[in-house]
């Protein structure tokens, strides 16, 4: 029997969000991603190993519901539409900030899921790169790989569209 | 250098990953490789940004629970949790002790439509110890209700603290004083925040009343009942009470 209830499972619950929030760029899908995070976690909970990490076992959970809802080909999300609201960054941002931030936002699904992943569990959820291969069930060095991919091409991203930007913000709503 | 290694080494430098000594060697090598420094630079802004954009959902209210399937204590949850969507109040708090707690809050929103509606229109004393000295006044009050008390900041609100007061019971079955802050905002708007040592420590959604022309919000959490009060639109005072609860539940 794990080691462990629903309690434990649910405070783990604003980590998965944030996660989910930035791996599908919308509120609805990030929620559903995490409900069935924590339905799928709860019956598989006997597969545990009492003694290690259940943050990082929940995150591989999620990658997995994650992987399974990409290729049952649900339709994908995209960030096309996502306002500032849905990224989270309306409260107590300023509508410029929310430019910028859209803008990320935006950038980050054009990434490769798999870089999209690697990129968000290291440098946002903060897993070592140990753990993020875990998580993953891939090499450190495909870790790695990915990871460089995926920052150099944001950066790429992220300049190209860097004009955009520097426009009064109330000339360009984010979308 | 090997460039699968150089590069595996900038990643782990943004990272923290490094030891001293290969800390000391990348610094050197980006101190004399622009190219590199500015990828350090801006692999470290992709992940401060990632924080400001992401960050602020780890302490959004949601309702997302472990569901199993015929557990009595969830389901119980789950009609709590029906029993405060009738009453039109928001989602996502965890209902505990719903019975026991429940004749305990009336009396405060009581007690907070009567306190706002005699502090919150004194123009020259609306409070006893200013936020000049807010240490003092959060130290003095903890001592009074018995157990820490903290002064949530509402400046994402635009409110500022004005300061707060101590305030005799109403009830002669519960004789324990309550703390009463109070904010204000740059057009003078005021809310007051009651705050009141509950003995059964339970924890509640939030409940809303209406009563002497004070909106109020309220709700159990740990050792303390609040209740926030306004005259602001109800959806408005909601909010503001949601990041009050957020702000003591970090």
């Amino acid at each position: 029997m794990a080691a462990f209830g629903t309690a434990e499972l649910e405070a783990v619950v604003p980590r998965l969000r944030r996660y989910a929030r930035a791996l599908t760029g919308n509120r609805e899908a990030a929620d559903d991603l995490t409900q069935d995070t924590l339905e799928r976690a709860w019956s598989k909970r006997t597969l545990w190993q009492p003694g290690t990490n259940l943050r990082a076992w929940m995150f591989t959970v999620m990658h997995n519901v994650f992987i399974n809802g990409i290729r049952s080909a649900r339709p994908t999300v995209s960030l096309e539409d996502v306002s500032a609201d849905d990224t989270g960054a309306a409260s107590g941002t300023s509508v410029e900030t929310g430019v910028v931030l859209g803008e990320l936002g935006r950038a980050l699904t054009l990434l490769p899921e798999e870089q999209r992943e690697v990129l968000l569990l290291v440098g946002l959820e903060q897993f070592s790169y140990a753990e993020a291969s875990d998580v993953l069930g891939v090499p450190v060095g495909t870790v790695m790989s990915r990871l460089s991919r995926g920052r150099e091409r944001l950066r790429i991203l992220l300049e190209a569209g860097g004009t955009a930007s520097e426009r009064p913000a109330n000339l360009r709503r984010v979308k | 250098m090997n460039k699968a290694l150089t590069d595996e080494l900038l990643h782990a430098y943004v990272d923290n990953a490094l030891t001293d000594e290969e800390r000391r060697e990348v610094e050197h090598w980006i101190a004399e490789d622009a190219a590199a420094a500015q990828r350090v630079r801006a692999y470290l802004e992709q992940n401060a940004a990632l924080h400001a954009l992401f960050d602020p959902v780890l302490a959004e209210p949601h309702s997302l629970r472990v569901r199993p399937p015929g557990n009595a204590a969830n389901a119980s949850r789950w009609l709590a949790l029906a029993a405060t969507l009738v009453l039109g109040v928001g989602i996502g708090f965890t209902v505990r002790s719903w019975q026991g707690a429940s004749r305990a809050p009336v009396t405060i929103a009581r007690e907070a439509a009567l306190a706002y509606v005699a502090y919150v229109p004194e123009v020259r004393h609306p409070v006893e110890v200013t936020s000049a000295e807010e240490k003092h006044l959060v130290a003095w009050l903890s001592k009074r209700l018995d157990a820490p008390l903290r002064a949530p900041s509402l400046a994402g609100f635009g409110y500022q603290l004005l300061g707060g007061r101590l305030l005799p019971a109403t009830s002669p079955d519960d004789p324990a004083p309550l703390a009463l802050l109070m904010y204000e905002n740059p057009q003078g708007k005021r809310l007051s925040l009651l705050v009141k040592r509950e003995a059964n420590n339970a924890e509640t959604s939030f409940r809303f009343s209406e009563d002497q022309g004070a909106r109020v919000f309220y709700w159990i959490d740990g050792p303390f009942g609040y209740a926030l009060a306004g005259d602001l639109e109800r959806g408005e005072l909601q909010k503001i009470a949601r990041g009050v609860y957020q702000q003591l539940n970090p």
